[in-house]
């Protein structure tokens, strides 16, 4: 008896849930089954929803006409390469205050963070002037150390929470072992780490990924990653649905798929730790 | 002995990314308020060289007296609290919902998630186009099923768009954190107040509503920060017409369309400091954490 009324609870739930579920992602649904359709069935009235005929011509068309892989290769290089270099400087600065704690370091992460709420635009002009002054404007490794700059601070403060949690106790037994310092961090710390590096990296690359505010304003034709090369489609000639779509679903998938494997760390980086 | 040893060890581990934050925080910053203070317009000739004319504070009072300032101030204002009220709201109701038993709970959950993931670019490029546009869009198409006259959304209704556009991209966001606080609520202490009898409303209001009290601050203060500098979402949809300007926006369109480094610079400065007035708040409770 009980359990029928759960039953039924439940399916219930599993109604609300699922249409609301799907209300939300329709729009990349949508995108995505556009995608595979002709520009003419694209525009079709009434829309169409599945019984179309599904063309792979947009991909090899968006391929074709806007050196596609360019910016891909371009993005990959930005979203990695500042992940990567965030990672190099932020794990010893984590790592020495995850375990060698001062009175200051408190306020060292508090001001980590205050950092990264400077709104960009204040210093946009600063910024493109150094560029320009440095000949990196309009480069990969201009924007690798962007990104690696407005992100280190979330990088510092995930591996921070995350280095946290390694018990002292195994540290300080190791040490009365007689290792080294080196010793300590290369076959101690790391085995423990790398779960915690791991995820750091993958919300970083996400992050890094979608940034649109200095991948817009700092790349013109050289550098410019997949965000540049959809807003260059919001130009009239290129209003074409089913390109569109197509373009757009190459430049969010990999970042879709590996966002699904990173919700427990996107909670805790995003909110420094305060939630768990 | 050992620890003065790894105490210096400690702070030249650190030395890198403390040096590499305090130059990419002091430098911009410096420039901009120098800027704020000078006449700096590069097309008209003004060089850095040269030295710019100093101005003292009337950029600053320029910026404030221009038409387009109070417009965008309220247009920021609209956009920020409009989302948030949308996205705590039903990211509150969306959590509670997700926490319950169900079929297939991990896939709704990813399916609510991923918004979340869409790179800003591409989803102010869908919504305008396949949903917004007035002949071929979804909203279109919806709306003529119904009977009624398409909108012309990003036009006639652009401010409510972008503030669709941006809560699509925040709620996923807001659930995510309000479920995983709602996860760690005490098992037991609902029990007991549901043996009670105590009715549902109530024990909404009076367990599960406090003890989110701390998540859901969290979730309006960082989404806060975030909606107070969104760009990509305006640029790609409206590029700043039909009253969509926002202060980020206008700074924006000072310092590089009509490159007016002063004027912008100073815009930077009152953005900043209201960046940093949401940031204070933000950081209390998070050292708070630390402490515990």
């Amino acid at each position: 008896m009980a359990r029928a009324v759960t039953n039924q609870r439940k399916a219930t739930n599993t109604l609300f849930a699922w249409a609301i579920g799907l209300l939300i992602f329709f729009p990349i649904l949508w995108t995505i089954l556009t995608s595979f359709k002709t520009e003419a069935q694209a525009i079709n009235d009434p829309p169409i929803f599945f019984f179309f005929d599904w063309t792979l011509e947009n991909y090899a068309a968006v391929m074709e006409r806007s050196d596609y892989a360019k910016f891909l290769w371009n993005s990959i290089i930005i979203a990695v390469g500042s992940t990567i270099l965030g990672v190099i400087i932020a794990v010893p600065a984590a790592w020495s205050m995850a375990f060698v704690p001062s009175k200051r370091t408190k306020d060292i992460l508090l001001w980590m963070l205050s950092t990264k709420m400077l709104p960009a635009v204040g210093v946009l002009y600063p910024i493109y002037l150094i560029f320009i002054g440095l000949g990196i404007l309009d480069s990969r490794l201009g924007l690798v150390v962007v990104l690696m700059l407005i992100n280190l601070p979330i990088i510092v403060w995930m591996l921070y929470t995350y280095f946290k949690e390694i018990p002292v106790d195994i540290l300080e037994a190791a040490r009365m072992d007689g290792a080294s310092l080196r010793d300590e961090i290369i076959h101690v710390l790391t085995p423990m780490a790398i779960p915690g590096i791991a995820s750091t990296v993958l919300l970083n690359i996400i992050l890094a990924w979608n940034e649109a505010f200095w991948t817009l304003n700092l790349t013109a034709a050289k550098a410019a990653p997949l965000t540049a090369f959809i807003a260059s489609y919001s130009s009239p000639e290129g209003l074409f649905f089913a390109k569109l779509s197509a373009a757009s679903t190459m430049a969010i998938a990999p970042i879709l798929i590996m966002g699904w494997f990173s919700q427990k760390q996107l909670v805790r980086g995003l909110t420094f730790g305060a939630v768990k | 002995m050992a620890t003065q040893h790894s105490r210096s060890a400690a702070r030249l581990m650190m030395a890198p990314a403390v040096v590499l934050l305090l130059g990419w925080m002091l430098v911009p910053l410096i420039m901009t308020v120098f800027f704020s203070f000078k006449k700096y317009l590069p097309l008209r000739g003004d060089k850095l060289s040269d030295g710019l004319e100093w101005v003292g504070f009337l950029n600053y009072e320029r910026f404030i007296s221009s038409g387009s300032f109070w417009p965008s101030v309220q247009t920021t204002l609209v956009i920020v609290v409009s989302v948030l009220v949308i996205t705590v709201t039903l990211g509150i109701l969306l959590a509670l919902l997700l926490d319950q038993p169900m079929w297939g709970q991990g896939v709704v959950r990813i399916l609510v998630i991923a918004p979340f993931f869409v790179m800003p670019t591409v989803s102010a490029l869908v919504w305008k186009n396949m949903f917004m546009d007035p002949i071929n869009g979804i909203l279109a198409h919806l709306w003529m099923f119904f009977g009624a006259e398409p909108v012309l959304w990003l036009s006639q209704a652009s401010v409510p768009s972008i503030i669709l556009i941006v809560s699509w991209q925040w709620l996923p966001f807001a659930t995510l954190i309000l479920l995983t606080a709602i996860q760690s609520l005490d098992g037991e202490q609902l029990e007991a107040s549901e043996m009670d009898g105590a009715p549902k409303l109530k024990r909404f209001w009076h367990i599960v509503l406090p003890h989110l009290s701390r998540a859901i601050t969290i979730v309006i203060l960082i989404q806060t920060i975030f909606i107070l500098s969104i760009f990509a979402e305006i640029f790609v949809t409206t590029g700043g017409a039909f009253g969509t300007k926002t202060l980020t926006y206008l700074i924006f369109q000072r310092v590089l369309d009509s490159q007016n480094v002063g004027l912008g610079s100073a815009g930077g400065v009152y953005a900043i400091i209201l960046a940093n007035i949401v940031a204070i708040f933000l950081m209390r409770i998070v050292g708070k954490n630390l402490d515990n």
